[in-house]
């Protein structure tokens, strides 16, 4: 197992250099001169060059490249400069708030789709079976960000029983003390459940919308898995031996049907992560989403670039959980691999 | 069974916290409600201090609250009853008093002033801090130059509370220019403390840290998410505020921010959609303040120095072809105040921004294009550029002028320019035709002629417009402004207004309003050249 972790953290090496070299090369090549940008509003050409020689801009390319790789590699990421804070601080504090809300996504999502493929399942082409493929079809062509303004149109501007959709917290609780960055879990561990449900409340609505989103997936390749598994010969022998549907199904099927759910799981994962750049603008939610796409539009280098290579070793880190995940799950790929 | 023992605990935690909220807690919170401003707007500061590179205009929201110039503005009403600053009218902030010289002008200031951190404000403050201003760069030292405020040998201490500034040469704007967010004074002594050889005038620390005497100070600052402040109970600038705390959200969406408004969660908003606002004027449930910039005007930009707009028959043509008023309703919901259409009579007034003659006349563009040369209109499509960043407003403009000017034979294509591109893009002054905003901190005619007409660098001059004639106007104006010559004054600016609308480099379309929507307990909303709030003034009842 240690070997196989080590070997695939080894491969990732290139793909993070490659990544590395990359996003530096776009952020360079996008339009917009940030000197410009950041000079205000009624700069001079001499104001301008000031800023651009402060921004170490006027260098020739290489060389900020070269300074760049030494910052990374003493894990200074550089400092956007539309939050004017260093970026390894900003990505270590929104990260959990996008991690946060995408787990809960991703779980909502699960406790709705699962199910109801299986359900689809043992009865295709049943009411069933039709109404899944409407909810889960409706679910990923709505747009998140329309999903999201629905929902706080009809649950907070109508009825009143979602909070303002203003963040992870409401304006007046003061935040947890930070253990995981999770404001569920820390505001546990801190004791204070009042928190935890202002926490909670805040989470319901964006959780939900980017749930929706990511049904269609989920439930479309548990169903279609479970009938590949349903129609084999060891079910049918189960069948036969006089097993209870509930055996056959969850025990038997659905163990068997796992595998290619979990490889959904980690890309419906990894998508929803950018999906929630959308949900967390409607919800100001202080994500690393938002916080990338503000920098992008506002030629800010530093972020885009941090943004990028965390997601990169995310990635990575994903695919190697869903390697050990298989490995538990089905004990023929340890053994493959 | 493990699994069965989790559920049951994080149940029974549930469960606890429905049940174990004290009722104390929320009459606390109801209380802190009270005393507190929750404004919420679209984005937020990247930098507390004004001096930084970079600082954003949310950041200067901050800086005008959290520190004190020597001088301030005095109030005035309009006649809709919004309180106004009177560009005319000082009032002491640090200082005692200003004595205005021949070539220099001087402050006593206030003896019991201190910073946040109780040490006594000093004209060494004063003098450190106007140093910086000058010396830093950017954005804050361009600022202190329109005042002609270049040189720190300018700034001079005569003793502990006294301060002299020395003039380099005769300016009107100097004065105003002290009144202004830049020439704030910091706490030097403590920033001092914080600065490092490769940062001299402690930028970092500032950025993170308001170290001024201000009335208010921020406690807690998250990057792209919210500001607190807490106010200054010893501020000596002005009457203490009533507000206590000011918790300042950003909310992305606008819809979202209307509805925080209109379900009463948000106190304060002020970038929320024309269409909105006009709508949320129209309920009556909130409050609406509109008032239009000072020294602000939208227009219809055109590459003066490239045909075809090297014509001024087709400048004219163009001009006659906006559809002025369908802009005004359908895109402004009739928030602005409209800058065409004076009457044919009216004389030059020695004012700005003030209305030019054209109106939409379809048929006398097609016979001046017809004069020009282009009676056949103009195929080879001609792209109309605006700045993504405000498309909320541009992008409707800019689709009605297509369809103007299509009728009288010009085609034009859409170009879409994203906001950090824009600025780079009004830079090369190679765009035929846009659409774009320019307003000003100091409200006089020259100052705004000398940065969108005269020959100079500027880059607002975007239509690359040279004229000698021009030049000699706005020149002589800002001299007979220095030099109080109000005749020669007067005949200068009727100049370069007369000689701006028979020219027509640029189509002034209205002065754009700043909205405020607040909930209708709230009171004190100040209109200030910044644009910005003031959160000393507001009240909550």
């Amino acid at each position: 197992m240690m070997i196989l972790i080590i070997k695939r953290v080894m491969m990732a090496i290139p793909s993070l250099i490659g990544v590395v070299v990359v996003t530096f090369l776009l952020t360079r090549l996008l339009p917009g001169d940030p000197a410009v940008y950041f000079a205000g509003p009624a700069a001079t050409p001499q104001a301008i060059q000031e800023v651009r020689v402060k921004l170490g801009l006027d260098k020739p390319l290489i060389q900020q490249f070269g300074s760049y790789v030494f910052d990374l590699a003493h894990g200074n990421l550089g400092t956007s400069l539309t939050t004017g804070q260093p970026v390894i601080t900003e990505l270590r504090t929104r990260l959990p708030a996008s991690a946060e809300l995408t787990l809960l996504g991703l779980l909502v999502s699960i406790a709705i789709a699962v199910p109801l493929g299986i359900l689809a399942a043992t009865r295709p082409n049943s009411l069933l079976d039709h109404t899944c493929r409407i909810i889960s079809t409706a679910g990923v062509s709505l747009p998140v960000f329309f999903t999201g303004l629905i929902l706080i149109y009809v649950f907070y501007y109508l009825l009143g029983w979602a909070p303002a959709p203003l963040g992870r917290l409401d304006v007046f609780y003061v935040a947890p003390p930070q253990f995981t960055g999770f404001y569920l879990i820390d505001s546990l561990i801190g004791g204070d459940p009042q928190a935890f449900i202002a926490a909670l409340k805040q989470l319901v609505l964006p959780a939900l919308t980017l749930g929706a989103f990511s049904l269609a997936p989920i439930a479309r390749m548990t169903r279609a898995s479970m009938l590949a598994v349903l129609s084999s010969d060891f079910i049918r022998t189960a069948r036969a031996s006089g097993l209870s549907n509930w055996t056959v199904v969850i025990t038997y099927a659905f163990r068997n049907a796992m595998l290619p759910v979990i490889t959904t799981l980690g890309m419906v994962f990894s998508f929803l992560l950018g999906a929630n750049v959308l949900v967390e603008k409607v919800f100001a939610w202080p994500g690393i989403g938002s916080y990338a796409v503000e920098a992008l539009l506002a030629s800010d280098f530093a972020p885009v670039q941090g943004f990028v290579l965390t997601m990169a070793a995310m990635y990575v880190a994903l695919n190697l959980m869903i390697d050990i995940l298989y490995g538990l799950i089905d004990p023929r790929v340890r053994l493959e691999a | 069974m493990k699994r069965r023992e989790f559920l049951k605990s994080m149940s029974a935690l549930t469960a606890v916290g429905a049940f174990s909220a004290p009722g104390i807690w929320s009459q606390a919170r109801a209380q802190s409600r009270q005393e507190t401003l929750l404004i919420v707007s679209e984005s937020g500061p990247n930098n507390l201090d004004i001096h930084g590179v970079g600082t954003n205009v949310p950041g200067y929201e901050v800086s005008w609250n959290c520190y004190d110039r020597l001088i301030s503005h005095e109030m005035k009403t309009l006649p809709n009853g919004t309180p106004y600053y009177d560009k005319n009218k000082f009032r002491p902030e640090l200082a005692e008093d200003m004595n205005i010289g021949d070539m220099s002008v001087t402050f006593r200031l206030k003896k019991d002033a201190t910073f946040q951190d109780g040490t006594p404000v000093t004209a060494n403050d004063v003098k450190w801090s106007f140093d910086r201003a000058v010396t830093v760069g950017g954005f804050p030292t361009f600022q202190m130059s329109a005042g002609s405020l270049t040189k720190p040998e300018q700034f001079v201490v005569v003793d502990d509370h006294t301060f002299r500034i020395d003039f380099v040469k005769k300016d009107r704007l100097t004065i105003p220019d002290l009144a202004v967010i830049v020439p704030c004074v910091l706490n030097s002594e403590l920033v001092k403390k914080h600065a490092t050889a490769e940062d001299p005038w402690g930028l970092e620390y500032t950025k993170l840290n308001t170290v001024g005497g201000g009335a208010f100070k921020v406690t807690n600052w998250t990057a792209g998410s919210q500001v607190v402040f807490e106010r200054n109970d010893d501020w000596k600038g002005g009457p203490l505020p009533k507000i206590k705390r000011v918790i300042w959200r950003m909310v992305p969406d606008a819809g979202n921010r209307r509805a925080l408004l209109e379900r009463g969660d948000a106190d304060v908003s002020y970038d929320l959609p024309n269409k909105d606002f006009a709508e949320l004027k129209s309920d009556g449930k909130l409050s609406i303040v509109s008032t239009p910039y000072s020294n602000g005007i939208q227009y219809i930009g055109m590459n003066v120095q490239r045909p075809p707009f090297d014509n001024v028959k087709v400048r004219h043509a163009v001009a006659y072809a906006i559809p002025y008023q369908k802009i005004m309703d359908a895109v402004l919901y009739g928030l602005a105040k409209p800058m065409f259409g004076a009457p044919e009579d009216a004389p030059i007034e020695v004012a700005w921004p003030q209305p030019h003659k054209f109106n939409t006349d379809l048929a006398k563009a097609k016979q001046l294009l017809d004069e020009a040369g282009y009676g056949n209109g103009i195929q080879e499509p001609i792209q109309i550029s605006f700045d993504l960043g405000f498309a909320g407003v541009n992008e409707p403009i800019c689709i009605l002028v297509q369809e103007s000017l299509a009728q009288v034979g010009i085609q034009t294509t859409i170009n879409k320019v994203p906001g950090a591109n824009w600025r780079t893009e009004l830079t090369k002054k190679t765009m035929p035709l846009f659409t774009n905003v320019f307003s000003g901190w100091l409200d006089y005619p020259e100052y705004f002629f000398y940065w969108c007409y005269h020959s100079g660098k500027s880059i607002f001059n975007t239509m690359d417009y040279q004229s000698s004639a021009i030049d000699g106007f706005i020149d002589g104006a800002r001299a007979a402004a220095a030099d109080g010559d109000a005749a020669a004054y007067d005949k200068d600016v009727k100049g370069f207004v007369d000689l701006a609308f028979t020219d027509m480099p640029r189509i002034p379309l209205y002065q754009p309003y700043v909205n405020v929507a607040m909930q209708k307990n709230i009171s004190g909303y100040q209109y200030w050249f910044h644009r910005r709030l003031d959160y000393r003034s507001f009240e909550k009842s």
